[in-house]
């Protein structure tokens, strides 16, 4: 299980002279789930549009599945396996779910086959399965524009899973749902990690706990600033720093219980 | 040799600076707020006419205050056209925030219209649309404050604009019989109107044993001062800080008390004020008539287009590149440079004024495989979000 | 329950089959109608114009695929139009045998010898097929430089208009190659038949109709399957798109070549009908014009398309009979009414408040405790599938 399927090596991203990313090193194990936090404007957009192929990198290099990213377009990244969820449910609203889900499914991407080929049986019951998985087999066929917002969200990680990439990028997938549809969710990211290798940008620190089972990347200025498990993280004191602003941890040693609380009414609002 | 290089240059640069006059109010506007504006040439037509009206004016009054029209004319050209933009931002494009396709639509509209008011325009036009507008505004002004207006809004209103138009078309009609021609005769029509230009601006300066065309020097010195002026406006008064802020975040801004509409307004009205001093200065080139705009409005937009939207430099620049590059290839110049046939052949081929567009147009696509955002794009993660 | 929904979605398949048959009936029944019945009401005049208003309903099929789907405004549909006639009237313009002389106006400008691409146009089969693919050639070139580098949006557009009066600048000035501002006219025979014979005219209004359906028939083939709906998806969020695995540029270069084919076809039926093609067409103000059809109608319905086409241009010709000054206003106004006021113009307008005028006419109004139940998906769904 040691091999790497994402190699990130002293990534540098500038925009005009403002160094989004810095220098970053970062690398992910097969089948591995990984959450990714930092205080905003830490660079974890940018990150995944690297990853993706949206941003190419000023300097450094991102390998996936050994192989470096720089010279594909995003279709071919998408293509090789990365699928990526963004942060505001982007869905295509003027379709339904079911024609959302077929155009992720569809295995040859290219115009010839869009055109001529019908969809395969076993793609509409991958479809049938997946909408089945994310609840909205009774409104499959009503435009996606009607659905609520985390229902939206579910759409599109199941767009994710029917283009059945290796390797799944997710961006804040709990933003603006409810506590439930949050533990829901949580709990449909956790039986996608059996399969798959994913890497979940989150805010929600209550998520987090639940999600993170292995190893927590903390992201601070473009930079990875301390990687561990989540309760490392949450004591390391670099990271209430920059979480806080200040230095809490010259007081004294810090509450472990108090420092998760904090995060939690920090970032989890 | 060296003199056609100083002709070619100049002329460029005097292409270019009527160019870049003309797409400096569209740059601002598009590159601001992000409206494409199609009726700007219509703007500038208005500029145009304003300058035809002022120079009547002032031929009726005679003496040596002829001289000095243009100027008066500059600043009519800009109001006129000021407002006109400003009753077009608020009439019609603040509907259409955020939907630039639909603005570009909706602006084309606006520009037929225009165009076509322009010809027909006469006392009886005048009087119906002002009557019209009196009974129509002065009535929604009077439902308006009634206390069940939500009520009657849908046919109250209906009722209204068939009412008033109505009247005012038997208004106009009985106008045109009581008064016969003086009422009815267009005034302007369709045909092309000339301006005459002050006697110091006929003739030309001359450098060596070359003669600088005046009218050329004078826009270009009127384009120089609008550019610093807008500069400076941009980016040294209250006015200009309030204009970027909400160009740059609009909530925010209107969040720290911008009035962000008044903004849109003035922003638009600045831009098109900018199409009526490009009108007026284009008046001073050739006959003006009603399809002058749309003569312009294909190349302002290369300008912004190959400039970029992100700054003001690259408006300037792009408008200088496409004015030598018109000019340089629309005199054959490259053809007598060359001795190779089949380059010769090749430049003479494309060197009139009308095909000079169609290599421009190529060169400007090739350019745009390398550059694709213009010259000075806007750069940055929330560009293509 | 997943074995449920399956077969949910094979008795949508069924429905569909028969919605397509009801559909196949209506069209048949309007085909036959234009075909048999309008010839015995109006006059040959108004039936040649309902000809070419029909010409003109395929570039509106034409604009509709690239913009009411695909989201991509292209003002430069003129182009495609004008070459489409260019290419049927310089067949006709050649003399017949080959090398038996030169057309008129070559000679006039003291013209010696046949341009070389003139020659592939003696043929009538090449002339037949360069109709629909020299336009689609340009489209698909134009097309690949633009959207190669992902310029979108009002860029497109002003690129399509900036390409309109660079090719009109063109044809406008090459006299000894294309006649310039003349164009091409005065076509004595089409395979044939005289052009300006009444009969010639109604078969060519027929073949209009045949190829109206034609186009339909593509669109609706291009736009129903799943081709369609990345259309769709395309332009609500290209991005998006690619992330998924799609290489967007090859779709959006396929539908402006297609759509620049059939804006090729109608070319040539307007040049036959009309009997002229000049750079006229290719100014600026007509490819705008194609795009408020397809707005009038209702962008993203191809029967919206067909009928705006139709009604826009009716409307033109009778007012500018009667008020010639007046149109541009109407015009403009209608520019400015489509935009502001029914944004998804006739159809969407019949979809909407259509429907409820009806029930409202026929009495099938259900007086509801909950008005805002009635626009739930969710108690929609219940109904039909629970029962009232």
């Amino acid at each position: 299980m040691n091999e790497k399927i994402l190699e990130i090596d002293d990534l540098t991203v500038s925009f005009d002279g403002f160094k989004a990313l810095n220098h970053l090193n970062f690398s992910l194990d097969i089948g591995e789930l990984r959450v990714i936090i930092g205080p905003n404007g830490a660079g974890k957009t940018t990150f995944l549009d690297i990853i993706t192929g949206k941003t190419k990198p000023t300097e450094g290099q991102v390998r996936f599945k050994g192989r470096n990213l720089r010279p594909y377009a995003e279709h071919q990244i998408a293509q090789m396996g990365v699928g990526r969820k963004f942060q505001t449910p982007r869905v295509y609203l003027n379709l339904t779910p079911r024609e959302n889900l077929e155009i992720a499914c569809n295995r040859q991407k290219t115009v010839i086959h869009t055109l001529f080929r019908k969809t395969l049986n076993a793609e509409r019951r991958t479809v049938v399965g997946l909408l089945e998985t994310i609840g909205l087999s009774h409104k499959a066929d009503m435009k996606a524009n009607l659905l609520s917002h985390g229902e939206k969200q579910w759409l599109e990680i199941g767009m994710l899973v029917a283009q059945s990439p290796d390797l799944l990028l997710v961006d804040e997938p709990v933003a603006g749902l409810t506590d439930e549809e949050t533990e829901k969710t949580g709990e449909l990211l956790l039986s996608l990690a059996e399969s798959h290798s994913i890497i979940v940008i989150e805010h929600d620190m209550e998520f987090v706990r639940q999600i993170a089972k292995g190893t927590v990347t903390v992201l601070h200025q473009g930079s990875v600033l301390c990687e561990g498990t989540i309760d490392e993280v949450q004591t390391d004191p670099r990271v209430v720093e920059v979480y806080l602003g200040q230095e809490i941890h010259t007081n004294g040693p810090v509450n472990l219980e108090d420092t998760a609380e904090l995060l939690g009414v920090l970032e989890g609002s | 040799m060296v003199a056609s290089i100083l002709d070619g240059i100049f002329n460029g640069v005097s292409i270019g600076s009527i160019l870049l006059l003309a797409a400096l109010g569209l740059a601002i506007v598009f590159g601001l707020m992000g409206v494409i504006n199609m009726a700007h040439g219509e703007l500038m037509m208005l500029g145009a006419y304003t300058t035809f009206v002022v120079q009547n004016i002032f031929k009726a009054i005679g003496g040596p205050l002829f001289e000095v029209y243009i100027f008066f004319a500059l600043i009519a050209a800009f109001i006129v056209a000021a407002l006109v933009g400003l009753l077009l931002e608020r009439g019609v494009i603040r509907y259409l925030y955020g939907r630039p396709l639909e603005t570009l639509l909706a602006t084309w509209g606006v520009s037929l219209i225009l165009q076509q008011f322009v010809r027909s325009v006469n006392w009886v036009l005048v009087f119906g649309l002002l009557l019209f507008c009196v009974l129509y505004f002065g009535g929604q002004w009077v439902v308006k404050r009634r206390a069940d207006f939500e009520r009657i809004k849908g046919w109250s209103t209906t009722l209204l604009l068939f009412l008033s138009g109505a009247i005012a078309l038997v208004g106009g009609n009985i106008v045109a019989s009581t008064y016969g021609l003086a009422a009815t005769q267009p005034w302007f029509g369709a045909q092309n109107k000339d301006v005459t230009a002050p006697a110091w601006l006929r003739g030309g300066i001359p450098i060596g044993n070359y003669q600088l065309p005046s009218t050329r020097v004078f826009i270009m010195v009127l384009t120089v001062l609008c550019v610093l002026g807008v500069y400076w406006f941009l980016n040294r008064t209250a006015w200009g800080l309030r204009i970027r802020s909400v160009t740059q975040n609009r909530n925010m801004s209107a969040c720290l008390g911008i009035p962000t509409r008044t903004v849109d307004a003035l922003t638009f009205a600045l831009g098109s004020g900018l199409a009526g001093i490009a009108g007026c200065a284009l008046s001073l080139l050739g006959s003006v008539g009603p399809n002058t705009g749309q003569n312009y409005i294909v190349n302002t937009f290369m300008v912004v287009v190959v400039g970029g939207v992100g700054k003001l430099v690259g408006t300037i620049v792009g408008a200088m590149a496409i004015g030598i590059a018109d000019y340089i290839v629309g005199t054959g110049i490259l053809a007598n440079l060359t001795n190779i046939p089949f380059l010769k052949d090749f430049f003479t081929f494309f060197a009139t004024t009308s095909m000079a567009k169609v290599m421009v147009f190529a060169l400007i696509v090739v350019f745009l495989q390398f550059r694709p955002a213009g010259m000075f794009p806007q750069k940055g993660r929330t560009v293509d979000a | 329950m997943a074995v449920d929904t399956l077969v949910q979605s094979r008795g949508v398949d069924l429905a569909k089959r028969r919605s397509l048959l009801i559909e196949i009936a209506i069209v048949a029944a309007i085909a036959l109608f234009l075909i048999f019945a309008l010839p015995w009401l109006i006059s040959a005049f108004r039936l040649n114009l309902m000809g070419r208003f029909l010409a003109l309903a395929i570039v509106a099929l034409g604009i509709d695929l690239i913009w009411g789907f695909t989201g991509l405004l292209s003002l430069g549909h003129g182009i495609f139009f004008t070459i489409g006639g260019y290419a049927l009237a310089m067949h006709l313009k050649l003399p017949q045998p080959p090398g038996s002389g030169l057309p008129e106006f070559m000679s006039l400008y003291g013209g010696t010898e046949l341009p070389w691409f003139w020659r592939p146009f003696y043929s009538a089969p090449f002339s037949l097929f360069a109709i629909a693919v020299i336009p689609a050639v340009i489209a698909g070139i134009l097309g690949y430089v633009i959207f190669r580098n992902r310029i979108r949006g009002v860029y497109f557009s002003i690129l399509t208009q900036a390409a309109t009066i660079i090719f009109f600048n063109f044809f406008n000035g090459q006299q000894k190659l294309f006649n310039g501002t003349n164009g091409l006219t005065d076509f004595r025979s089409v395979f044939g038949l005289p052009v300006k014979d009444n009969r010639t005219q109604y078969i060519l209004y027929i073949v209009t109709i045949l190829f109206v359906i034609l186009a339909y028939a593509v669109c609706r083939w291009l736009t129903s399957g799943r081709f369609g709906r990345l259309l769709v998806a395309i332009r609500d969020d290209e991005s998006r798109v690619r992330f998924t695995g799609y290489n967007p540029t090859g779709f959006k270069i396929l539908v402006f070549a297609v759509s620049g084919a059939l804006a090729g076809i109608a070319g040539a039926l307007y040049t036959l009908q009309s009997g002229i093609v000049s750079p006229n067409t290719m100014n600026i103000a007509f490819s705008i014009e194609m795009v408020i059809w397809v707005a009038v109608g209702g962008r993203a319905t191809l029967v919206g398309a067909i009928l705006g086409a139709v009604l826009v241009n009716l409307a033109k010709s009778l007012l500018s009979e009667q008020f010639p000054d007046f149109w541009l206003f109407f015009q403009g106004g209608l520019f400015l009414l489509v935009v502001l006021l029914l944004p998804s113009g006739l159809i969407g307008w019949l979809r909407t408040s259509g429907v409820d005028l009806y029930k409202q006419l026929t009495g099938q109004t259900r007086l509801s405790t909950y008005p805002s139940l009635e626009e739930d998906p969710e108690v929609e769904y219940e109904r039909k599938n629970i029962g009232d």
